[in-house]
């Protein structure tokens, strides 16, 4: 369902050009479970950030269930981030002035669900995510565990097919780190395709597919780990 | 996304910081403020003024010496012959005049006994009364009778009799102007200001008396009164055809009090403009300030942008939050003012009951239109900006 196609991004810093991405190809199948680890500075994040329609290819093709997006209308992207993608960042990015459930709801809120509605999911998702008796607590009341635990929550509830994660737990303890881990990958087990990029390399032993960049190249791609033992119809490039 | 929802989310944000949310709300409602109690000063002031000019009667006209254009200042240049009781007499005798007085006017210390009091003494006939619809609380007006010769008789305004007089009756009893005598026939009705008299603080005196008695051989004006007030305009032509006439020169003013009353109100709305074009330079002022809050706003809140922009969020809906954040400041800094400049002029008109202090309507309305349009203009570049900006890099911690 993700496919790059010889896709470079290059950064112009101080007249110098940084090739963050080097004419990088890659598919990704429904369903599948991707860790994305590498050096600091080898493009994890900037590759995630074009998966994600946050950032344009330079060069290359990005296609998204078959078609192109990677140049497509800023409007077609939109509507992809709101509906097809969900983003879990390191540093969670919660609106400290809303409450958790406000939080959750604001995908909702420019997708122009109901208000009713929008309680309503925000409600379950939090559930979802264990942290339903906390829906009135502002992100400041909140550890660092349960603030992700928020960000996922705000992540799924718009129901998206991919789950992209930079960093999840960088910012967790260990106990925490696995509690977020088991809540998205059990939601990957239900069906989202997940893409986590981690340092972490307790974190990428979980993936069953993890995928090595240096220097804005992927360099490897293997399946490893304890994969699960679950039969997709992905390809590998 | 509905615009309630769109409200609330704006509302929010400014909630969110309050110091800031109420400094530049607080810079709108002192622009508003100014507008609103400068425009009701100005407002007052047309009203006042057309309203002593009303209290004249409404078929008068006043003739002056000296040539006036158009209004009624104070006679310049030019020979001036003198505005005589003949003059008066002739005009009486127009077939459009009802009636028709003289004013002769000067202040003087009136003394009875051992108190004295400084007024305008005003030097008239019995026709005045009649004119000026004065009714007299004790006594009589003024005796009719030839103007030209004069009399001893006074009468007083209620304010000089009690500061004179006391509890006592004034009436027959003899008062000093100067070395000239009087005796008082009659006391005023309480009355108020008109055109620039206190008629309760003043005494009448016959005119020919009051003419000698201040050395004057011109009338300070003559007012006429018109049969019929369709015929304003005609009767004014009478009189200045027939002063022109008798003097042989185009040197006497004579003026409708509408033409006074609304040459003054036109001048006295230019002044309210005036005056709310200065205050208005107060809400530009604002809406820099406006302007400088929502940049800072966007600054700050480049993380959350970025997020709103990852989450799905259309360029035109970040947008539109922003500018509703703007227009949401300013429209509650103008309600402020508002609420701040009607409750300042509550105030002062407590203090002076006699200034009729009202804000005209057009000034509200304008306020309020001017407090919302400040915040779309002075927000749309700062709201601008955020939607340009590049989600990548905002939600980047670098
Ligand atoms: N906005 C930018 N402007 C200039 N250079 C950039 C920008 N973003 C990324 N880069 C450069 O592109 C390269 C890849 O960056 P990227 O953030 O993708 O690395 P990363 O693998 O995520 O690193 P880390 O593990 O530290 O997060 C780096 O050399 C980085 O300096
Ligand atoms: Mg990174």
């Amino acid at each position: 369902m993700i496919e790059l196609r010889a896709v470079s991004r290059t950064y112009e810093v101080g007249g110098s050009p940084v090739r963050a991405l080097r004419s990088a190809s890659l598919r990704i199948g429904r369903g599948e479970h991707v860790a994305l680890v590498g050096p600091s500075g080898s493009g994890k994040s900037t590759m995630l950030h074009i998966v994600g329609c946050l950032d344009r290819p330079d060069e290359g093709e990005f296609l998204f269930d078959g078609h192109e997006v990677g140049a497509a209308a800023e409007e077609v992207r939109a509507e992809l981030r709101a509906r097809k993608i969900g983003f879990v960042f390191q540093f969670f990015h919660l609106l400290p002035r809303l409450t958790a459930a406000g939080n959750v709801e604001l995908p909702m809120l420019f997708a122009g669900v109901g208000r009713a509605e929008r309680r309503e999911r925000a409600h379950a998702a939090l559930e979802a995510v264990g942290l339903a008796p906390r829906a009135t607590h502002r992100p400041d009341q909140l550890s660092g565990g349960e603030r992700q635990r928020v960000a996922i929550a705000r992540a799924v509830v718009m129901d998206p097919a991919v789950l992209l994660a930079d960093e999840p737990t960088g910012n967790l303890d260990r106990a925490s780190a696995l509690e977020v881990m088991e809540l998205i990958e059990a939601m990957n087990r239900r069906g989202l395709t997940l893409v986590v990029v981690t340092h972490d390399p307790a974190i990428a032993g979980r993936a069953r597919r993890v995928i090595h960049m240096a220097d804005g190249e992927l360099v490897d791609d293997r399946e490893e780990g304890r994969g699960k033992r679950e039969e997709n119809d992905r390809g590998v490039s | 996304m509905s615009f309630w929802d769109v409200l609330r989310f704006a509302a929010g944000a400014l909630v969110g910081h309050r110091l800031r949310t109420s400094l530049s709300v607080a810079g709108v409602a002192v622009g508003i403020a100014a507008v609103i109690g400068l425009t009701a000063l100005g407002e007052g002031a047309r009203r006042y003024v057309t309203s002593e000019f009303a209290a004249l009667g409404s078929n008068l006209l006043i003739a002056m010496p000296g040539k006036v254009e158009t209004t009624g200042a104070t006679p310049f240049g030019g020979v001036v012959h003198d505005l005589t009781l003949d003059d008066l007499q002739a005009v009486m005798r127009l077939p459009r005049v009802r009636s028709a007085a003289p004013l002769a006017a000067g202040t003087e210390s009136v003394r009875f006994g051992d108190r004295s009091r400084a007024v305008p003494v005003l030097g008239t006939t019995a026709e005045f009364a009649e004119v000026r619809h004065i009714t007299v609380a004790a006594g009589s007006f003024l005796p009719a009778g030839d103007p030209q010769r004069g009399g001893t008789e006074m009468v007083l305004g209620v304010t000089v009799a009690r500061e004179l007089f006391g509890e006592a009756s004034p009436l027959g009893q003899v008062v000093r102007v100067g070395q000239w005598r009087f005796r008082v026939v009659g006391v005023l009705a309480p009355r108020g200001r008109g055109l620039g008299f206190d008629f309760d603080d003043l005494v009448f005196v016959p005119v020919g008396t009051a003419m000698r008695m201040f050395n004057r051989t011109s009338l300070f004006r003559v007012v006429i009164e018109v049969r019929v007030h369709g015929e304003m305009a005609e009767t004014r032509d009478d009189v200045l055809g027939l002063l022109v006439d008798r003097h042989r020169a185009d040197d006497v003013t004579v003026i409708s009090q509408d033409a006074l009353i609304s040459a003054f109100s036109s001048i006295m709305r230019a002044l309210t403009l005036a005056l709310a074009g200065i205050a208005s330079v107060s809400l530009a002022v604002a809406g820099v300030g406006i302007m400088n809050v929502m940049l800072v706003s966007v600054t700050e809140r480049r993380a959350e942008i970025g997020l709103l922009k990852a989450i799905g969020a259309r360029d035109r809906q970040v947008l539109a939050a922003f500018l509703t954040e703007a227009a949401l400041l300013s429209t509650v800094g103008g309600l402020v003012g508002l609420g701040t400049g009607l409750g300042a002029i509550h105030v002062f008109v407590r203090f002076y009951p006699s200034f009729p202090a009202v804000p005209p309507t057009w000034a509200v309305a304008a306020a309020l239109g001017m407090s919302v349009l400040v915040g779309v203009v002075f927000g749309v570049w700062p709201a601008r900006r955020a939607t340009r900006l590049d989600p990548v890099a905002a939600l980047v911690k670098r």
